[in-house]
C-alpha cells in the first residue's frame, strides 16, 4: 500500500511494521508527531509522554532489556536532556532493539540555535543512520533496530525539521511481531559500575571496528555512478537538493554517517576528479574525509548556517562549477515587481492568551525576569519587552537565584532589583521541580510566577503530567502545582487569575518585597483548549482618544483606525482603537487598561 | 524531473492552506505520482506566514520549490501572493484570493499595507486569476470553507479527476462537513469556469 507520509509518520510506520512494543517521547518541534501518530495510529505500541527526554530514554532502555523493540523520540535539544543516560548505554548494550530518533531543528524554524548532533555519535561510539525520505525514515527504523540487535548497541536514527514535516510516498508493509523475551534470568548486571567497566570500553572499541566494516557493505550506502568529473559524497535531504542541482555527477550517498565507510570513501574519490561535500550545519562528514587524506571541496564555499537549498547549493556549487548556473539559469525568467512595501508577519500570542497579562505586568514592574522555553517566549519582543533572559527548559529558575545570589554580594544595593522567574507547566514539569527544590534549599527568596495553562502549548497542545489525561487519551493522576510547591517548603504560594490585572499586579509586589520564596500560578487554560472560555468581543465607543495604552498588550484582536475629523475648519487626524469581532474572546485584559473606560463588554 | 509540476500555496496561519495541501498531494498519490509536500510547522498557527510546496511527478527529489520553479501558486491572501511572485516560473499561473489579513504591525498604525497588489500582478505578463473565495465562503455559511473553494479554482487547471478531487476532499476534511466542502469545492470550480486550461 502506498501512502503519503510525513517523515515522523514514517518513523511511526517504521516502529508498526518492525513490531516495535514501546515508544517514548517528550513532545516538542520537530519529533511530535512520531508519537502522537503511534498513539492515535498503532494500538499495538505501548507509547507515552515522558516528563522529559532523559525520563523518555530510560523508559525505553528499560522496555529493551525485557526484549522488547523500543524507540524514543526525541526533539531539537532532546538528546542533550537525555545524554547522560545516552552516553553510558553503550557500554551497557540492548535486550531488543533500541533505537533513539533524534530530529534537529536545522534552519531554526522554531528553536533559538542549531546544533549538529551527529556529533554524538563520534562521543558515544554509537551508530548514527541519517535517512533522506519519508520512504528512508520508514525503512531505516527497521534497519536500526536489527543493527542495535546485531551488535548489542543502541542505534541513533538523525532526522531533521525538513525531513520530520517533509511528506513523502511510502510503501507500506504488514506488522512483524517481535515477542520479547523477558529480562533474562542471566546473572548479567546491567549497569555502569567498576571493574567491568574498564573492559567494556575495550569491548566498546571492537564493536565499533566491527560496525564500521559494516557500513563498508551495507546497502545504506551506495555509489550512484554518473559523470565522473565530479563525485558528491552527501546524505539526508541535501543529498535530494545536490540530485536536482548536479543531475548527471556521480554520487555516493551514505545512509549510515557513522561510522563512515572509509574503503568506500577512498574507492569513490580514486574515481573522480573532484570530490564535493554536501552537508548542512558542521563539516561533519568533510572533517573526516579530510582526514583520510582526500582533498574535497566543502564547507569553504556551503554554507555552515541554516538549511540548504536547491538555490543556495546553486550558488556554492557555481563557484567551482562554472557551468551550474549557466545551464540553470534559464528556468529563472524574473519579472519585474515592485515588492519593496512587504510587511512581515511576525508570530504573537494569540487573543485571549493567558499569557499576554502576565507580559504586559511584568514589563510594568521594575524588576528582572529570568524567561523559559513556551509561548511566553514572545514576551522577550516589543511592546512588551518582559523577560529579560531566555536559556534552556528550566533554566529560569536557577539563573534567577544566581542573580539575586550576585546581588546579595552587592556593596551599593541601588544597582539590584528583584528577580522573578518565568516558568510554564509543561517546562516546570520537564525540568523546573529540581531548580525549585534548589532555590527552596538554597534559601531564595526569589519569586517563581508559574505560567499554568493546563498544556504544551507551543508544540501543539500537548497533555503532560500535570493535565490528568495520557497521550492515550487515558485518564490519569494529574500533578498539583501547587501542593506540590508546598511540599517542598514554599509557604506563600498563591493562584491568580490570568485576566486579573490588578489582582497578578499586586500579588507580584508583595511577592518581590517578600524575605522569602513566593510561587505565583497563574492558571486560566491556553485559548486554544477547548476549555477556555470564549466570551463575546469587547467593544469600543466614541470617548476613545487614540492614546493607544492598550496597544501595550500586543493584541491581534486590537486595531487601529486612522480619522480625519474638521476641527473649527481645520483637517485633524487621530488614531481610534476598535477590536475585530471575528478574532476577540473577550478576555477583557484590554477593558482594564483604557485610562478612559472607553472599552467595555457588550451589555 | 523535468515532467514534475510544481504548485505553491502561501497565505497566512489558520486559513487552512495544510489541508488544502494535504488533499492536493493526496489526489497526485491516488493519480499513481510520486509526490512530496513541505512546508513548516511551529509557530504559524500564530498569525505567520504559511507556505506549502506541493511536487509531483513521476520522480520527485527536492521537496522545496526554488524561486522561479512554481508552475503554480495558490494564495489565500493578497500581501502573500506579492512576496510569492518570485517562486512562479515563465509560463506560471497565480491565483489569488483577494482577502486581506491584516498584520497587527500595520493595525497598530505603524505600518501600511501595500496598496494596488492585484493591478501591480496583473500588469506582469503572468496569467493572474483572482477568486473572491471569502465571500464564497461565508455566503455558503462558513469562513473556513475558503481553501476547499480555491482547491475547486485550482482543480481547473490540473489534469486530475474531479472525482478523486471529491474524494480526496471528503476523507481529508471533518466528517460532518464532508458534504458542504464538496459543495464549495465545485462553487470554486464554477467561479473559474472561465479560465479552463485543460
Amino acid at each position: 500500500m502506498r501512502r503519503l507520509l510525513s517523515g515522523n509518520e514514517a518513523f511511526a510506520r517504521g516502529a508498526y511494521e518492525s513490531g516495535v512494543r514501546v515508544t517514548t517521547a517528550y513532545p516538542g518541534t520537530p519529533s511530535t508527531e512520531i508519537a502522537e501518530t503511534i498513539s492515535t495510529e498503532y494500538p499495538d505500541i505501548y507509547v507515552e509522554w515522558s516528563t522529559n527526554e532523559k525520563v523518555a530514554f530510560d523508559v525505553a532502555f528499560g522496555a529493551s532489556w525485557a526484549g522488547a523493540r523500543a524507540i524514543v523520540a526525541m526533539k531539537q535539544y532532546g538528546v542533550n536532556v537525555a545524554s547522560d543516560s545516552l552516553l553510558r548505554s553503550p557500554y551497557i548494550g540492548v535486550g531488543g532493539g533500541f533505537v533513539i530518533i533524534n530530529s534537529e531543528d536545522v534552519g531554526m524554524f522554531s528553536s533559538g540555535s542549531e546544533q549538529d548532533y551527529r556529533y554524538y555519535g563520534k562521543l558515544t561510539l554509537i551508530p548514527v543512520l541519517n535517512p533522506s525520505d519519508s520512504q528512508e525514515a520508514k525503512d531505516y527504523v527497521g534497519v536500526a533496530l536489527q543493527i542495535s540487535e546485531d551488535y548489542n548497541t543502541p542505534v541513533m536514527l538523525r532526522s531533521t525539521t525538513r525531513l520530520s514535516h517533509c511528506k513523502g510516498v511510502v510503501q507500506c508493509h504488514e506488522r512483524v511481531e517481535k515477542e520479547p523475551i523477558g529480562f533474562p534470568d542471566d546473572g548479567r548486571f546491567r549497569g555502569i559500575a567498576n571493574p567491568p567497566a574498564l573492559q567494556r570500553h575495550y569491548q566498546l572499541i571492537e564493536r565499533f571496528h566491527r560496525l564500521s566494516s559494516f557500513a563498508e557493505h551495507t546497502e545504506l550506502n551506495r555509489i550512484e555512478w554518473g559523470d565522473k568529473k565530479v563525485g558528491i559524497i552527501s546524505s539526508g535531504f541535501p543529498y535530494q537538493y545536490a540530485r536536482m542541482v548536479m543531475p548527471s555527477a556521480s554520487f555516493l550517498k551514505l545512509g549510515m554517517i557513522h561510522p563512515l565507510p572509509v574503503r568506500l570513501i577512498q574507492d569513490f574519490a580514486s574515481e573522480v576528479e573532484m570530490l564535493v561535500v554536501v552537508e548542512e550545519l558542521e563539516p561533519f562528514l568533510e572533517e573526516h574525509i579530510r582526514s583520510l587524506g582526500l582533498n574535497v571541496v566543502g564547507k569553504e564555499i556551503i554554507p555552515r548556517v541554516g538549511e540548504l537549498s536547491i538555490e543556495i547549493l546553486e550558488e556554492s556549487l557555481s563557484k567551482v562549477i562554472p557551468e551550474i548556473k549557466s545551464s540553470n539559469a534559464k528556468e529563472i525568467q524574473g519579472v519585474s515587481i515592485d515588492t519593496k512595501d512587504l510587511i512581515p508577519r511576525t508570530s504573537t500570542m494569540c487573543a485571549g492568551c493567558p499569557h499576554r497579562g502576565a507580559m504586559y505586568t511584568l514589563n510594568k514592574l521594575d524588576l528582572i525576569a529570568t524567561g523559559d522555553i513556551g509561548c511566553y517566549a514572545f514576551g522577550i519582543h516589543a511592546p512588551w519587552s518582559a523577560l529579560d533572559t531566555v536559556v534552556c527548559m528550566g533554566a529560569s529558575i536557577g539563573n534567577a537565584l544566581g542573580i539575586e545570589n550576585a546581588q546579595r554580594t552587592m556593596i551599593d544595593k541601588s544597582m539590584t532589583l528583584p528577580v522573578v522567574a518565568v516558568i510554564g507547566d509543561s517546562t516546570f514539569i520537564h525540568a523546573g521541580i529540581p531548580e525549585l527544590v534548589n532555590a527552596v534549599y538554597n534559601k531564595g527568596t526569589i519569586t517563581v510566577l508559574i505560567l499554568d495553562n493546563s498544556t504544551t502549548g507551543t508544540t501543539g497542545l500537548q497533555d503532560h503530567a500535570g493535565t490528568g489525561v495520557t497521550l492515550v487519551k487515558e485518564e490519569t493522576k494529574a500533578l498539583d502545582i501547587e501542593r506540590l510547591c508546598r511540599a517542598v517548603g514554599i509557604e506563600r504560594v498563591n493562584q491568580v487569575d490570568s485576566f486579573d490585572l490588578e489582582l497578578l499586579e499586586e500579588t507580584l509586589k508583595e511577592a518581590l518585597l517578600a524575605d522569602e520564596l513566593s510561587v505565583i500560578i497563574s492558571n486560566r487554560p491556553c485559548a486554544l483548549l477547548p476549555q477556555a472560555e470564549k466570551h463575546p468581543a469587547v467593544l469600543v465607543d466614541e470617548t476613545c482618544t487614540g492614546c493607544k495604552l492598550c496597544n501595550a498588550l500586543n493584541c491581534p484582536s486590537l486595531m487601529f483606525d486612522l480619522t480625519q475629523t474638521a476641527v473649527e475648519g481645520n483637517e485633524k487626524k487621530s488614531w481610534k482603537a476598535h477590536i475585530d469581532p471575528i478574532t476577540c474572546v473577550g478576555c477583557s485584559l484590554c477593558v482594564q487598561v483604557c485610562p478612559v473606560g472607553a472599552i467595555r463588554a457588550p451589555q | 524531473m523535468n515532467d514534475t509540476t510544481n504548485i505553491l500555496a502561501v497565505g497566512v496561519g489558520g486559513q487552512g492552506i495544510l489541508l488544502a495541501t494535504d488533499i492536493l498531494a493526496e489526489v497526485a498519490l491516488a493519480e499513481g505520482l510520486d509526490v512530496k509536500k513541505s512546508e513548516i510547522h511551529g509557530m504559524a498557527q500564530r498569525g505567520g506566514i504559511v507556505t506549502s510546496h506541493v511536487s509531483f511527478g513521476r520522480k520527485v527529489y527536492s521537496p522545496l520549490i526554488r524561486r522561479g520553479g512554481a508552475h503554480l501558486v495558490l494564495a489565500f491572501e493578497e500581501m502573500e501572493a506579492l512576496r510569492a511572485f518570485a517562486f512562479l516560473n515563465a509560463g506560471g499561473k497565480m491565483i489569488v484570493n483577494t482577502q486581506r489579513i491584516i498584520p497587527p504591525v500595520v493595525s497598530s498604525g505603524l505600518a501600511e499595507y501595500p496598496s494596488n497588489i492585484m493591478s501591480r500582478l496583473k500588469a506582469t505578463s503572468r496569467t493572474i486569476v483572482d477568486m473572491d473565495a471569502l465571500k464564497m465562503a461565508i455566503e455558503l455559511g462558513n469562513p473556513r470553507l475558503v481553501s476547499t473553494i480555491l482547491l475547486g479554482g485550482l482543480s481547473l487547471f490540473l489534469n486530475f479527476d474531479q472525482k478523486a478531487w471529491e474524494e480526496k476532499i471528503k476523507e481529508g476534511v471533518p466528517r460532518r462537513t464532508a458534504a458542504l466542502n464538496v459543495d464549495a469545492f465545485r462553487e470554486g470550480r464554477r467561479l473559474l469556469n472561465g479560465y479552463r486550461i485543460h
